[in-house]
């Protein structure tokens, strides 16, 4: 077998690996949610399907998968199926610059542990999130629907406004290791070197965008439901709805990625190095460091929606352009300032 | 002509790129104009890849399509306008002398592109590979363009001052 | 390789369908896009003759016309809210006082 392609076969297996794994969580934490809300709220949660409810994600799916698919009259109807599907396209591949271990060797070949090692993997991060805004603003324009078109118009709006402070929390990030790949930045954090230590600031400013960015509570407000019904995905229904539900919740797990790479280290175990391990276990225990922590952060999503209320609008955009924007700008500029005399 | 990987993939973005563009200026509906621009500029993202310009298309993608044409579907659709097509018709020989004037435009830039620049430049500078990263396009904008740098932040800010004037409601 | 005239061919198509749409439209908002298309095909050129003269000036030009395209975005749609908050249209044809 030629080297070229075993090299295809390798890319291949890790992009159906990945996306397989990436759709799987996204059905289980939709389980999730509905168990720690359930907890929260001190229910008990769905839990007859399957042991402990484990089964309760596929009886959804297929219960979404059999319902009819309306479109609502003078809807325009390429756009309103086009917009799910910009939706999750938009968020599941965002996860292929991420990564999520270190190398793993298989025979003789040294696997990168990352879909595509671009040199530019955070602008990719941010272009890839700045084109998720068009999925809700289409469905919320196409459905014709005036609620719909609301959610749409405040999405819009918020995510353009919070995209900003992100990419200013990221700016010191890139101002610090000098690279805009998202392996030399894990590379960077090794030990307890974590960014989160050296960026507090930068920190809070990201997840709070990544709340914003991902439409959640307290940040929901496209999707309101005692304002406006069902905000952007009113109108849809089906697989459609079963479409914008899976690319909210891929939005949550690979917003938990990406502040797991960029803060917490991303599959650096401190030390791990230093035990003397044999190289498979070690490949492995990084997948599970990353494994855990993203789920970390996921649980934490899910426990700031059912614990924090919603934000008014103003408020939010208040939020957004008075409080992170500054915040954002003062931190990039400390961050400049210190960099300038350690070199000094 | 051989039929390679990259001229396949040429022929495809720039039969798109066209393609979309022509929908773009036919269209009725200002918001579906808008989505064919928006596919228009994701063409052209892939162009500047193919030719190896990774920094310039990822701007693209960022800025064109992030943002500005973002903000062209967030005023179409607070403007709730209406179709082109229910206004009334008034200069049909209007539209004629505009296509017969683009086609000539068209015919002037081809035949100066055609026999200016036929054979001169066949192969990719070898420089075009590493001349596309940030790196090297940060060194040269913070340093032989940085003059030209600062205005455009000027620029930036005085739309910014600019679009707040203009769009706020008026007091009495 | 593709020869550079492959593109330039491109952006031509690419500028002169933005001029005819600059030409056949009527309203505001399609007249700015069209405008926004014709910017993008001169970037096409910009960074075709960038790449295959091995030169880095082309790409930052697009960089700067990038910088103007927003600043335009923004501020020309002001002007079409401002338009429409007091004739309730964006119609070129009809938006006329300035001939007198």
């Amino acid at each position: 077998m030629s080297d070229s392609l075993v090299n295809l076969i390798i890319i291949l297996s890790k992009i159906a690996v990945v996306q397989g794994v990436l759709l799987t969580a996204v059905a289980y934490s939709v389980y999730a949610e509905r168990r720690v809300s359930a907890f929260i709220q001190n229910r008990i949660g769905p839990n007859r399907v399957g042991p402990a409810g484990l089964l309760q994600p596929i009886v959804d799916a297929v219960k979404l998968l059999l319902k009819e698919d309306i479109v609502p009259a003078n809807a325009n109807k390429f756009i309103h199926s086009l917009a799910p599907s910009i939706s999750i396209i938009v968020s599941l591949s965002t996860f292929a610059v991420i990564p999520f271990g270190d190398t793993i060797t298989i025979g003789d070949k040294v696997i990168k542990l990352q879909i595509a090692d671009v040199n530019i993997g955070i602008l990719y991060f941010l272009a890839m999130t700045s084109l998720g805004v068009y999925g809700v603003t289409l469905s919320g324009w196409s459905s014709n629907n005036k609620y719909s078109l609301l959610g749409g118009l405040r999405s819009s709006a918020q995510m353009i406004s919070y995209e900003l402070s992100m990419g200013l929390a990221v700016l010191a990030i890139i101002l610090m290791n000098g690279s805009l790949e998202l392996d030399t930045i894990v590379n960077s954090q090794a030990g307890w070197k974590w960014n989160i230590i050296l960026q507090p600031v930068g920190f809070i400013i990201f997840l709070v965008s990544a709340f914003a960015e991902t439409n959640r509570t307290p940040f929901d407000l496209p999707e309101a439901e005692q304002e406006l019904v069902g905000g952007y995905h009113t109108e849809y229904s089906s697989m459609k709805f079963a479409l914008f539900f899976l690319a909210e919740y891929a939005n949550v797990i690979v917003s938990s990625a990406m502040i797991t790479t960029l803060y917490l280290g991303g599959w650096q175990f401190p030390y791990l190095q230093d035990f003397g391990l044999p190289p498979m276990l070690v490949s492995i225990l990084q997948i599970f460091t990353f494994t855990a922590k993203v789920t970390f952060l996921v649980l934490f999503f899910i426990w700031v929606r059912w614990t924090v209320p919603r934000f008014r609008y103003d408020q939010l955009m208040n939020l957004g352009w008075k409080v992170m924007l500054p915040l954002g700008i003062a931190n990039l500029v400390v961050t400049a300032i210190v960099i300038l005399f350690m070199k000094s | 002509m051989k039929f390679d990987l990259e001229t396949v993939l040429f022929f495809s973005l720039a039969v798109l790129a066209v393609g979309s563009a022509i929908m773009m200026i036919t269209r009725r509906s200002p918001i579906s104009s808008a989505l064919f621009l928006i596919l228009n500029f994701f063409t052209v993202s892939g162009l500047y890849l193919l030719l190896k310009a990774q920094f310039i298309a990822i701007i693209q993608v960022l800025v064109y399509m992030g943002a500005i044409m973002v903000l062209f579907l967030f005023v179409i659709m607070l403007l709730n306008l209406h179709d082109e097509g229910k206004l009334k018709e008034k200069y049909t020989y209007r539209k004629l002398t505009a296509v017969l004037l683009s086609i000539f435009l068209f015919c002037l830039l081809g035949f100066t592109v055609y026999f200016g620049f036929e054979g001169k430049f066949k192969v990719m500078s070898e420089k075009a590979l590493t001349m596309g990263t940030a790196e090297s396009l940060g060194v040269e904008l913070f340093s032989n363009y940085s003059f030209p740098f600062e205005l455009a932040s000027f620029l930036l800010l005085a739309a910014i001052v600019g679009a707040v004037v203009l769009a706020k409601k008026k007091f009495e | 390789m593709i020869d550079i005239n492959y593109y330039l061919i491109t952006s031509a198509l690419l500028f002169s369908i933005g001029v005819a749409g600059v030409l056949i439209r009527r309203n505001a908002i399609i007249i700015f896009m069209c405008i926004e298309l014709m910017l993008n095909a001169i970037n096409l050129t910009f960074v075709a003759f960038s790449s295959y003269l091995g030169n880095i000036n082309g790409q930052i030009f697009v960089f700067i016309v990038m910088t103007v395209a927003a600043a335009e975005a923004a501020v020309g749609l002001a002007i079409v809210i401002a338009l429409f908050r007091n004739k309730e249209y964006v119609n070129i044809d009809e938006i006329n006082i300035l001939k007198w």
